[in-house]
C-alpha cells in the first residue's frame, strides 16, 4: 500500500527499511525520526506524543502481527519534515480488524490490561488508517506549531 | 533500607514500600514484565500491602505498563491493600487521562501527598 493521499506526501520520499522481529532494532530508526523531528523543530510534547504512537504501532507488529516469530520481519517507511512526520509499520502477520478492538475506555473495559495501544495512536496522531489486511498501518502527525 | 534491584528502587517507610523506578522509560516488554514481576513479588510477601509507587524518574510509559499496573491494582485489592501512585509528570498524565485510568487509580502529585493520604486511611 502506498501513503494515504490524504498525508499530503509523495510516496517516493518516505525512507524504506526492513528489520528483524526484534523490538531492539527498532530502536535505531526511531532514534532516527526523533533525532529529525528535534532538528525539524518539533515541541517537546509533540516529539513525546510521535514516540509514543511509534512505540505502540512496532509493539504490534512485533508482538501481535508478527507473533514475536524470530523469523519474520518488520517492514518499516518513515517521512519527517518540519510540516508533518509520516510513518508506516507493517508486520508479516495475517491481519486484524481494528474495528473488533474494544474500547479500553468504555466503564466495563476499564481494568483489563489490555487493548489502549490502538486508542493511543489514534488520540495522539493527527490520521491514523490501516492496509484492507489490517497488517499495516500509517501514522501521520501535523506539526501543531506549523499548522495554518 | 533500600534494596538493590535492576529495575525498582524500594524503600520502607513505616507501613509502606515507597517504589521508585530506576529507569527513564517503561516501554520495553521484557522490562515491563520484570518490573510486574518484581512489584508482584513485594505485594505478596505481606497481607495488606501499601503500595506507592513514584513515578518521578519516569518520562515515558507504554500502553504494556499501564496493564502491568491494573493487574497489581487487582492483585492489591485481592490481598486487601492499597495502591497509590504519585509524581507523574504531565505528559504521562495525559495518557492516564486519555485511557480514563485515572478513575481507576489513586493519583496524587506528591509522594509527601501521597503518604498523608495513607496516614488518613
Amino acid at each position: 500500500m502506498k501513503v494515504p493521499p490524504d498525508f499530503g506526501v509523495d510516496d517516493a520520499a518516505l525512507v524504506n527499511l526492513s528489520v528483524p522481529n526484534d523490538l531492539r532494532y527498532i530502536r535505531e530508526p526511531e532514534a532516527r525520526i526523533m533525532a529529525d523531528l528535534k532538528r525539524c523543530g518539533y515541541d517537546d510534547d509533540t516529539i513525546f506524543a510521535i514516540k509514543l504512537a511509534f512505540e505502540e504501532a512496532a509493539t504490534n507488529a512485533v508482538k501481535h502481527g508478527n507473533c514475536n516469530d524470530g523469523s519474520k520481519r518488520v517492514h518499516l517507511r518513515y517521512y519527517v519534515d518540519p510540516q508533518r512526520v509520516v510513518f508506516m509499520v507493517r508486520d508479516e502477520g495475517c491481519g486484524f480488524s481494528p474495528a473488533q478492538v474494544p474500547d479500553p475506555t468504555a466503564d466495563e473495559n476499564l481494568e483489563r490490561p489490555s487493548g489502549r495501544g490502538l486508542m493511543l495512536m489514534q488520540s495522539y496522531m493527527t490520521k491514523v488508517c490501516y492496509s484492507p489486511s489490517g497488517n499495516e498501518v500509517w501514522l501521520l502527525k501535523e506539526n501543531p506549531a506549523r499548522k495554518a | 533500607m533500600e534494596q538493590p534491584s535492576s529495575h525498582l528502587k524500594i524503600k520502607r517507610a513505616g507501613s509502606v514500600s515507597v517504589v521508585e523506578f530506576a529507569d527513564r522509560k517503561i516501554l520495553e516488554e521484557l522490562s515491563i514484565q520484570e518490573i510486574g514481576s518484581e512489584l508482584r513479588g513485594l505485594v505478596e510477601s505481606e497481607p495488606g500491602p501499601r503500595l506507592l509507587l513514584n513515578f518521578q524518574n519516569v518520562d515515558h510509559l507504554a500502553s504494556a505498563a499501564l496493564g502491568m499496573l491494573i493487574t497489581l491494582q487487582k492483585k492489591v485489592q485481592e490481598q486487601n491493600g492499597a495502591l497509590k501512585l504519585s509524581n507523574i509528570n504531565r505528559q504521562i498524565f495525559q495518557v492516564f487521562k486519555i485511557t480514563r485510568l485515572n478513575r481507576v487509580f489513586d493519583i496524587h502529585d506528591t509522594a509527601e501527598k501521597a503518604m498523608e493520604s495513607f496516614a488518613r486511611a
